[in-house]
């Protein structure tokens, strides 16, 4: 019971979040983390982030993000 | 034993509903092909309902829907599309300005085919008894002696390819459906491909198969045509054309895209040497722009296998049923 | 992500070529999570994998151990006027109690919605409440169960609802922890494993700390893993290599997310709204203090005591072996129902119906088209 993926912060609203991945974005809740920031990657399970990712571990998710989106021809 | 959305969902339950109760009852040559379009005589004929909520989704409503899916039924056939019927099925309270609306989008795509909506029918139901609009469509088509694509014609070595992103309507119109919020980048791809199979004939593409995956996913659209043919096909996941939006939607919600419909879409089995054409020409369209080969007819057992990103290989399977999220 | 990396197979190959450059005895590594079951059975792990580093899947699907009486508990309250359902997915088509002498299919929450139950399928708890508000006239129940990664968010409900003060929304917990279970495994005298692959997600909450006591206790070497298939290579390769140096411990093979530590505030979250109760596993009996209840201040969000209903005895079914496949003892084929009696479409027991369960893995993604 582990799905979560990484996804990246675009608004904050009170305790709420705007995350995004890959295009699309959700909201998910942020009462299970502390000092997250816009721009911030956070792992979200069942719509609530659940942890801030490491600089290093965004920086590959972000380059990993990149590749995907550079090998896509539209 | 009670229906199920599952039964409607096109993956094995439906094939069962359609072996056990259907073909035991309606016995006859042309259904008994079951392909998406049937023989009868020179024609190629073919029915199919739309019942999807919601009515209008990113890229697309019911009604472009309802024609193209039976459009492309027809042309999967190498049949030349004639005449369309359509029948609605309204709930009381529809809208005459959204009822309007999906006409406006079934002239348009049948305009554009150039083939006429020449027969309808309308029945108004109690409100309650149906989901707004429930579309029905049937087509008949005239089918070429000189290009018949089918499932027989498929041999060891031919090429599998795909004319662009899968998964895109599926998760399009999960998006839309309540409880599960996502917002973004996700369109579905509903086209009448019409135009594709043109440029394949017309360049000359000995085409042995064709496929437009619907529900069910490219998934169930690969494993018919290889049961159908008894040929084993070999697809590779890092060629598998998928756009970044689907992709990051069906990891959040723990979905596989080849098992997610698809509206616009076409697969086609050429013979080896005629991959880089086909492919080629696909490209040059614009529906085709992101083309790609994703696999192979192999010896073999029949049945459709997946060589992995890691290198190794599995069976895919009938999709179960409905497309359920989960987070596990 | 989907293991896209342009060296995702550079690096798969060179793990499975020192995996299978091992020379020791043969060892046997249990992973417990249902990601991970799901992950392994779609990328075709196995397959690559020498024959002397064997992975064996244990209860690592939340909604497989519960046991049948929850199902027909959810079911019942589906059936109760007035109640809507709210669920994760993963529990709409496993089955509950069915009759010994039926010959019918299971009830599940599938067909109970196909009866005309109100049953609605969320992605998250937060939907469920957004649900709650629209429609006040209806009472939402939600159906609790997960691990550890899941019961912050459970908790986070809560206390929202609490906070909000909403009337028409509660609970059905169902919710587990897994140390209990891990030790239960650690010490099973039929089901021999060398090490544990941890599961990433539920150890992003509990820290590496929660898996020390498994390592002193029972020397049993530990690895967290992420979930690419190439992580989970990864992981196993670090246990060969605990293994050979004769040195267990908890290696942290997903640093990235999981923190010395863990998330001390979900955890937090987890201890204020829940508390620790003695629960039944299925296939595992009942483990001490594994199981997560309402704590008496949210005694009032929970659906068992808002809605007393009259449930006949749990009946597992017939045959069925869920229990030993959940405990690694034997692989799904072993089960005499696997594959005839027992199918996705008709599943006797969880494991096959579950979107993580060990069996429907096997079942989805086998090698053989037969």
């Amino acid at each position: 019971m582990c799905l979560a993926t990484p996804m990246r912060v675009t608004a904050i609203d009170g305790q709420v979040a705007r995350v995004e991945s890959g295009g699309v974005a959700i909201d998910a809740g942020l009462d299970l983390v502390d000092d997250v920031a816009v721009g911030d990657y956070v792992i979200v399970h069942a719509g609530y982030a659940i942890q801030r990712l490491s600089a290093d571990e965004a920086a590959e998710t972000l380059s990993i993000l990149q590749r995907l989106s550079e090998s896509w021809p539209d | 034993m009670t229906i199920t959305l599952a039964h409607g969902a096109g993956g094995r339950l439906s094939q069962q509903l359609v072996q056990d109760h259907f073909l035991p009852r309606l016995r006859n040559p042309a259904l008994e092909e079951l392909t998406d379009a049937a023989s009868v005589g020179d024609l190629a004929v073919t029915t199919d309902g739309y019942v999807v909520s919601p009515r209008f989704f990113p890229g697309g409503d019911l009604g472009q829907l309802a024609v193209c899916g039976t459009l492309n039924d027809l042309v999967m056939s190498g049949a030349v599309p004639i005449a369309l019927t359509v029948g609605l099925i309204l709930e009381e309270g529809l809208s005459l300005a959204e009822l309007d609306q999906l006409v406006d989008s079934m002239a348009a795509v049948a305009r554009d085919a150039g083939v006429p909506i020449a027969a309808g029918d309308t029945k108004v139901v109690p409100r309650g008894s149906a989901d707004g609009a429930f579309i029905t469509t049937a087509g008949v088509g005239r089918l070429s002696a000189d290009f018949h694509p089918r499932p027989n014609r498929v041999r060891a070595g031919d090429a599998v390819l795909v004319s662009g992103s899968l998964g895109d309507h599926g998760m399009a119109v999960m998006a839309c459906r309540e409880g599960l919020p996502l917002e973004g980048e996700l369109r579905s791809d509903v086209a009448y491909v019409g135009g594709l199979v043109d440029a394949l004939r017309a360049a000359g593409v000995e085409v042995h198969a064709l496929r437009d995956p619907t529900r069910g996913g490219a998934a169930q659209s690969l494993i018919e045509i290889a049961a159908a043919a008894g040929v084993r096909v070999v697809i590779a996941e890092d060629s598998l054309p998928i756009r970044p939006a689907v992709r990051s939607a069906c990891e959040l919600l723990g979905l596989d895209p080849l098992y997610v419909a698809n509206e616009g879409k076409l697969i086609c089995f050429v013979p080896a040497d005629q991959a880089d054409l086909a492919l080629s020409t696909l490209r040059g369209s614009a529906l085709g722009a992101a083309a790609a080969t994703i696999g192979r007819v192999e010896p073999g057992r029949p049945g459709l296998e997946l060589a992995t990103t890691l290198g190794a290989r599995r069976s895919v399977r009938m999709p179960q049923g409905e497309l359920l999220p989960r987070i596990c | 992500m989907a293991g896209l990396t342009a060296d995702t197979g550079g690096r798969a190959k060179a793990l499975v070529a020192e995996l299978r450059a091992y020379r020791g005895r043969p060892v046997t590594f249990m992973e417990v999570c249902g990601t991970h079951t799901m992950a392994a059975a779609r990328s075709g792990l196995r397959q690559l994998l020498p024959d002397r580093v064997r992975l064996i899947s244990g209860p690592g699907c939340p909604v497989c151990v519960t046991p049948v009486g929850f199902v027909d508990h959810a079911l019942a309250l589906a059936r109760t006027r007035g109640i809507t359902i709210t669920t994760f997915g993963d529990l709409m088509r496993v089955p509950g109690s069915s009759p010994i002498e039926s010959q019918d299919a299971p009830p599940t929450l599938a067909l109970a919605r196909a009866e005309g139950c109100d049953i609605r399928v969320v992605y998250s708890p937060r939907d469920a409440l957004a649900m709650a508000r629209e429609a006040p006239d209806r009472q939402l129940v939600f159906l609790g169960v997960g691990f550890e990664t899941t019961a912050p968010a459970l908790a986070a409900a809560v206390l929202a609802v609490a906070d909000q003060q909403l009337p028409n929304f509660s609970m059905l917990v169902a919710a587990k922890t897994i140390p209990g279970a891990l030790e239960l495994l650690a010490t099973a005298e039929d089901v021999a494993i060398d090490g544990l692959l941890c599961p990433g997600h539920v150890s992003v909450i509990v820290g590496p700390e929660a898996y020390a006591s498994v390592v002193k206790r029972f020397g049993l070497p530990c690895a967290i893993a992420g979930f690419e298939p190439v992580e989970m290579l990864r992981a196993m390769h670090e246990l060969v290599g605990q293994i050979q140096r004769g040195r267990p411990e908890v290696a942290n093979c997903y640093p990235g997310a999981v923190r010395p530590g863990g998330n001390p505030k979900a955890r937090q979250l987890v201890a204020q709204v829940f508390e620790p109760r003695d629960t039944r596993w299925r296939g595992l009996g009942v483990i001490p203090a594994s199981g997560l209840a309402l704590r008496p201040a949210y005694g009032h969000l929970d659906a068992a005591a808002r809605f007393p209903v009259d449930l006949p005895a749990p009946v597992e079914p017939q045959g069925c072996r869920c229990g030993d496949v959940l405990r690694g003892a034997i692989d799904p084929v072993d089960c005499g129902l696997f594959g005839t009696t027992c199918t996705p479409e008709s599943p006797r027991g969880a494991c096959m119906v579950s979107s993580e369960g060990t069996c429907a893995a096997r079942h989805q993604y086998r090698t053989d088209p037969s």
